[in-house]
């Protein structure tokens, strides 16, 4: 498995090839990545077999593939902002038929004034929808994830999202490990559907039909009893991938990194800041520069990457964190007339009895650049700005 | 700003485009025979004719001529030449 | 690290001279990245891309602030945009005109200018007004960041869908540049 230097969506298209699903459905236009063109051209190329669906809309590639789910064959679809939104009910529903589907998301802002640049707001829209989400830092992380995904998707019974940065990650070029065809079919083997659950014509049923207010509250408990199961499963399959995929020291997970989280950074610090996706790189570079300064050696911060998003991490995240005195949320999604998803989360999860300042800090809407001067500043004003929402324009 | 997201109409001739033209293009006015193929072929809208002397001759916007050659391309009489803009 | 940025109009290829730096910065042995920064998307409004070489792996994703090469391959962009914001004194600046570096009205030190008639050989070589290969060949002979012979074996990866004779040119055109 050599190193290339790939655009993120090809990498993320090379690694589906290699996860040979059966179907695989999308909207080619304009919110669309490259993930979907590239895997369009393997299939006309002749590199790939699956059914490659054109779609007439978002709504119409999220029901294909949860048709073909339901009929047992290994599906993909990706898409991005609005398209995300047109899908939403789709997306309830899949979760809801316990479909494991796997999407790719493209991270990206939502209209009204159109933007096409990256934030989460498009994820966060559906975060409540029953899947598993899992955010990428870089190419390597996201090619990763798109393999468990699948694993921990066919295992559940459950499907997962796999949300990369619109353009930060999807189309820029950096190295990359491709996981191998071989590998991967070991890793994954044949996607067994779940039998009692299985759509086919030669024995006909109906599913997810209708549940009467007797039913329904306890088959949505169930629902999200599984999928926080996940947060026992995720570290295990992670640790599994990296033991058989890590031949070039390229592609192994970073120490501190459970596949649920990942810590970077002086035990010590006092000073966390919590992210999701690539904002993570420019926040190591940025700690590891306070560090170096007479602050950062007084009171050194750290990074804690939040890798799966849903089911949340909560004990993982109690546990990493450890002693410290203050957690700066740094987020690209806002939860209208409330605060980031991501700080309300983490409240949620605190322990009441640990004294904690924690600061929520809303940037890169619509795409505005997060840069490391930009979080050193909130590294500094964190602590004064305990259970505030601040936007950092 | 921030809340009247309602652009006014023909806010788009702020961003002047000549600036991208590789070629630009010139009109020989005594071959040209005025008869305003240029202005209707122009998809920018940037060539208008005018009355030069009791006759009409086009006059090009190099504000927003983007230097696309259709004109030139059209001209009946060969009359518009492209020539590389020294930039 | 070396950050460069590229500035162009949509259209000319800024990011995939963006991403021939990064995949020729690669196949020397070296880390690498590139990203857009797109506007608007439609032909000819002012494009940023940037690229980064480093020999230990690049983290950080904010946009280049303090370039160390900047290349312009439209020079009208000079009158629309602020070209060497955060230039330091050793920034070099390529620039596609048929102007000598004396011409060009830039705040940084004439010797760190260097000009190439892109536009010119793109034209005579290739056919049409497709600089950014040209562009890079002066980039490589300038900065020295990326070696020719990967530069040329960049353009043959990613034009490899294009067909023999485009890249023949493409090839041809670089070579041009780099001599001068």
């Amino acid at each position: 498995m050599p190193k290339q230097i790939l655009e993120g969506s090809r990498a993320v298209a090379l690694t589906i090839k290699n996860i040979k699903p059966a179907v695989v459905s999308a909207y080619p236009i304009t919110p669309q990545t490259h993930i979907v063109e590239d895997l369009a051209k393997f299939k006309s190329d002749g590199e790939a077999d699956y059914e490659y669906v054109r779609a007439e809309s978002e709504f119409a590639a999220a029901s294909i593939v949860a048709g073909a789910s339901a009929a047992g064959a290994r599906v993909y679809t990706a898409t991005s902002s609005q398209g995300l939104l047109l899908m939403a009910e789709v997306v309830y529903n899949i979760a809801g038929l316990r479909l494991p589907v796997v999407m790719t998301c493209a991270n990206r802002g939502v209209s009204a004034p159109i933007t096409i640049w990256n934030d989460h707001q498009d994820a966060m829209a559906v975060r409540d929808a029953g899947w598993i989400m899992l955010f990428a830092e870089n190419h390597q992380e996201a090619v990763a994830q798109h393999v468990l995904a699948y694993k921990l998707a066919e295992q559940t019974h459950l499907p997962a999202m796999v949300n990369m940065d619109g353009f930060v990650l999807t189309h820029s070029y950096e190295p990359v490990v491709i996981p191998d065809e071989k590998l991967v079919r070991r890793f994954l083997g044949e996607t067994r559907p779940a039998q009692d659950n299985l759509l086919d014509p030669a024995a006909p049923k109906t599913s997810g039909a209708f549940a009467a207010p007797t039913h329904y509250l306890e088959i949505r408990q169930a629902l999200n009893d599984d999928l926080e199961k996940c947060l026992a499963l995720l570290p295990g399959l992670a640790a599994d991938y990296a033991k058989l995929f890590n031949a070039p020291r390229a592609a192994a997970p970073a120490a501190g990194d459970n596949g649920l989280l990942e810590y970077y950074g002086p035990r010590a610090a006092k000073t966390v800041i919590a992210v999701m996706g690539s904002l993570a790189g420019t926040a190591k570079d940025a700690v590891d520069e306070y560090n170096r300064g007479s602050a950062g050696k007084k009171n050194p911060a750290a990074v804690l990457k939040i890798k799966c998003y849903r089911p949340f991490p909560r004990a993982a995240l109690l546990k990493a964190l450890g002693r410290i005195r203050c957690l700066a949320v740094v987020e690209k999604a806002v939860s209208l007339g409330s605060a980031g998803p991501l700080a309300l989360d983490i409240m949620s999860a605190w322990p009441s009895q640990r004294p904690l300042i924690i600061a929520d800090f809303i940037v890169g809407l619509g795409g505005r650049d997060v840069t490391q001067e930009k979080l050193i500043n909130i590294i500094k004003q964190a602590p004064k700005n305990n259970r505030q929402v601040k936007f950092i324009s | 700003m921030s809340r009247d997201l309602t652009a006014q109409p023909s806010s788009t001739n702020n961003n002047k485009t000549g600036g991208w033209r590789t070629f630009k293009p010139h009109t020989d006015y005594d071959q040209c025979v005025g008869c305003g193929l240029c202005a209707r072929i122009c998809p920018e809208n940037a060539i208008k004719m005018m009355d030069w002397n009791g006759q009409p001759k086009p006059k090009t916007d190099y504000d927003f001529c983007k230097g696309c050659g259709l004109c030139a391309a059209e001209c009946p009489v060969k009359a518009i030449k492209m020539e590389l803009e020294k930039k | 690290m070396k950050q460069i940025r590229l500035h162009g109009r949509g259209g000319q290829g800024v990011v995939t001279a963006a991403e021939l730096i990064a995949i020729a910065a690669f196949l020397d042995g070296r880390e690498a990245q590139a990203f857009p920064s797109f506007g608007v998307e439609r032909t000819g409004a002012p494009i940023e891309a940037f690229a980064r070489i480093s020999d230990t792996p690049i983290r950080t994703r904010e946009h280049v602030y303090q370039p160390d090469v900047i290349i312009v391959q439209d020079a009208t962009l000079l009158d629309a945009v602020d070209i060497a914001h955060g230039a330091h004194k050793n920034t070099l600046v390529i620039i596609n005109t048929a102007k000598p570096p004396a011409a060009i009205k830039l705040p940084v030190p004439e010797k760190n200018i260097f000009t190439v008639d892109a536009t010119k050989i793109a034209l005579e070589i290739i056919g049409k007004n497709l600089m950014n290969t040209v562009i890079l060949g002066a980039f490589a002979k300038a900065t020295g960041l990326v070696s020719l012979a990967a530069l040329k074996k960049a353009v043959m990866e990613k034009f490899s869908d294009k067909g023999p004779e485009i890249t023949d040119k493409n090839l041809k055109a670089i070579e041009q540049a780099f001599k001068l």
